[in-house]
């Protein structure tokens, strides 16, 4: 499914088709581009604007290039218990800069948590982060 | 004949490196059965050989473990483990004994009794059972799961609808995501018995893309059992990172393909839901205690249970906890009893400062709650509410002023913008618990200074008046709110500064 066309043609039929389209494109281009949303508008009957509405609501999609890094880190109130924020407070600043956030993956006894791309961490320390960030740069 | 072990392949075990550890299993010669988990979550990867547990194991400790050694991280026979004995084990009956995927296990250990019983009595009696055995919607708003079918039932239309309502997004819970990855087959039978009873042909599933293994194993189960429930059809559907699409509504919305902004009620979903069509939207738990319910009776769930709360309610113990995971049990148990006994007090091992009930959302408790039974009506008595029934434990470290920032600044984050209270309360109450925190109060400004503004204060604001102006806008929030998150969002904010007024700058 790597064009446009394609994952449309996927989809039709399908009841409520949007938000399945829109996670294909995003992960097929890293992106929901200005020419995927006017393709995707035409092709589902919509207007532009209603596609950009959907698109700007939702965290997992993004009309520029993804700008979430790799190694999302859990900040919820679970693993701020298990003291995610000293741990981010102890990184140096670049690995930092390199971190994007996650509300909950669902790992709340055993946190901090994070994923990337589909594989999860618990029990994060500081070294153990680092290495994370290192290792998916 | 080589050793049997049984290790888990839930997302919780996954992350704390089952995988090598079951790779070194079968390395050195064992058979491995990937099972669901226990919900120990502190001893993952927890290792089963004949029923005797060690954990937490790491890939060095397999040799020792197959030359019947490694005391120091034996527990005994697992299900005598005080954790596990202690339980009331409806919904989580299978947990840790039952391959996720295998039909087989799932039938030899009771699945689809339940459907099959369904389908003998009718749906009116179905609906009947599940109205009788007194369950309440586990979502958190705790309505009663049979009320809601009857009236979907009853409504008009040819197409009817069963979601489920697996956008957990509250954090300091597990629950949905277990059962979806632990007994997903237990999921679409208590959606099959939906459908059955309300007269639905298909049915969704929306899980929140936070759990890519769920929707995996959901997505294999739906595929591996169409046949079995047909002609019910299940979808799975994965959200996009909304915590809002987690109300019914929005979670409706977005099944549509809109913004998941929320909708006013009425009209009910039970009348005009997804689609316009009378709709059943019932979380993953509500769902999936219907297969036992059916199966053992409605008044078999109902004997448990305390007050109107009735039947069993898997506990997710979380946060900073020596012994998280976990914990079904029947209606009643005391907060005092799930922190301190249950869940062995903190991991750090400093005294309980505070504990959120019901996620996000939910109300912070003092240890002089803890006498408070685990029942709907007790709580929203003290100020507080069960949610999804996550409760997250901190220690004396825990700033509560920054606690209720927090609060304000994630409903800031993922309110839907439709109702005002929610959209710019909550940007507002960040404002306000800023200046109490720095202290400072708020002068005037030179634009209310000026003569002509006369309905301006005459001075400024001084702690005392912005702490009045935040209970002021709770209030605005919590009635003014079209649905849970403006709604509920005073909870946390409110209860902090009830119980720990010191860290609001109070002398």
């Amino acid at each position: 499914m790597e064009r446009l066309d394609d994952i449309i043609a996927a989809h039709e039929g399908r009841e409520g088709p949007l938000l399945p389209i829109l996670h294909d494109v995003q992960a097929t281009f890293g992106q929901v581009s200005e020419e995927a949303i006017r393709a995707i508008a035409l092709a589902l009957n919509l207007t532009r604007a209603e596609v950009h509405g959907v698109v700007s609501f939702y965290h997992d999609f993004s009309e520029t290039p993804d700008p979430h890094p790799p190694v999302r880190l859990c900040r919820a109130e679970a693993c701020q218990a298990r003291g995610v924020e000293a741990l981010v407070a102890s990184l140096d600043p670049a690995t930092r800069g390199k971190l994007g956030t996650v509300y909950c993956l669902g790992l709340c006894s055993v946190g901090p948590g994070a994923i990337v791309g589909d594989t999860v961490h618990a029990r994060l320390d500081a070294d153990a982060l680092a290495a994370l960030v290192e290792q998916t740069k | 004949m080589s050793a049997l072990v049984r290790i888990s392949d839930d997302a919780l075990a996954l992350a704390c490196g089952a995988d090598a550890v079951a790779a070194a299993f079968e390395a050195a010669g064992a058979k491995v059965e990937r099972v669901s988990s226990w919900g120990m979550h502190w001893l993952e990867p927890l290792v089963d050989m004949n029923g005797i547990g060690w954990g937490p194991v790491g890939p060095d400790d397999v040799r020792a473990i197959l030359d019947g050694g490694l005391d120091d991280k034996c527990i005994g026979p697992i299900a005598a483990h005080s954790f596990i004995a202690g339980q009331q084990r409806f919904t989580f009956a299978r947990a840790g004994k039952t391959r996720p995927l295998s039909l087989d296990d799932y039938a030899a250990s009771g699945g689809w009794e339940g459907l099959r019983k369904a389908r003998e009595i009718g749906p009116e009696a179905t609906v009947e059972a599940v109205t009788r055995s007194g369950l309440r919607g586990r979502g958190g708003a705790g309505f009663p799961a049979g009320i809601k079918w009857r009236t979907v039932a009853q409504a008009a239309g040819e197409a009817k609808y069963i979601v489920c309502n697996a956008d957990e997004g509250d954090s300091g819970t597990f629950s949905d995501r277990m059962v979806m990855e632990g007994d997903p087959f237990m999921l679409i039978e208590g959606m099959a018995v939906a459908a059955h009873a309300v007269g639905a042909e298909r049915g969704y599933v929306y899980i929140r893309s936070e759990y890519p293994h769920a929707i995996r194993k959901m997505q294999a189960a739906i595929s591996a059992s169409a046949d079995l429930v047909a002609p019910f059809e299940i979808e799975v559907r994965v959200g996009a990172g909304a915590y809002v699409c987690g109300e019914e509504t929005s979670l409706l919305n977005s099944l549509e393909g809109k913004r998941g902004e929320v909708r006013a009620k009425p009209p009910l979903p039970a009348i005009e839901g997804l689609f316009g069509k009378p709709t059943v939207v019932n979380n993953v738990l509500t769902l999936a205690a219907v297969p036992w319910i059916m199966a053992n009776g409605a008044d078999a769930y109902a004997a448990v249970g305390f007050g109107r709360s009735k039947g069993t309610m898997p506990i997710q113990i979380a946060g900073n906890v020596r012994h998280g995971g976990l914990f079904e049990v029947g209606f009643g148990i005391t907060l005092g009893e799930l922190v301190n006994e249950i869940g062995g007090g903190t991991a750090s091992g400093r005294p309980v400062r505070a504990v959120q009930v019901g996620g996000p959302l939910g109300a912070y408790h003092p240890p002089s709650d803890f006498g408070l039974p685990f029942d709907y009506e007790a709580f929203a008595a003290a100020d507080g509410l069960i949610g999804h029934a996550g409760i997250v434990v901190f220690d004396d470290s825990v700033d509560m002023a920054a606690q209720a920032r927090f609060a304000m600044e994630f409903c800031a984050a993922e309110s839907c913008g439709k109702c005002t209270p929610c959209r710019l309360g909550a940007v507002r109450g960040m404002e306000v618990i800023d200046r109490i925190r720095a202290g400072a109060g708020r002068e005037l400004e030179t634009l209310e200074r000026m003569p002509q503004m006369h309905n301006m204060p005459k001075q400024g604001r001084d702690t005392a008046d912005e702490i009045a102006l935040l209970t002021d806008l709770c209030e605005t929030m919590k009635f003014g709110s079209l649905c849970a998150l403006g709604g509920f969002t005073p909870y946390p904010v409110m209860s902090a500064l009830k119980h720990w007024p010191e860290d609001f700058g109070a002398k």
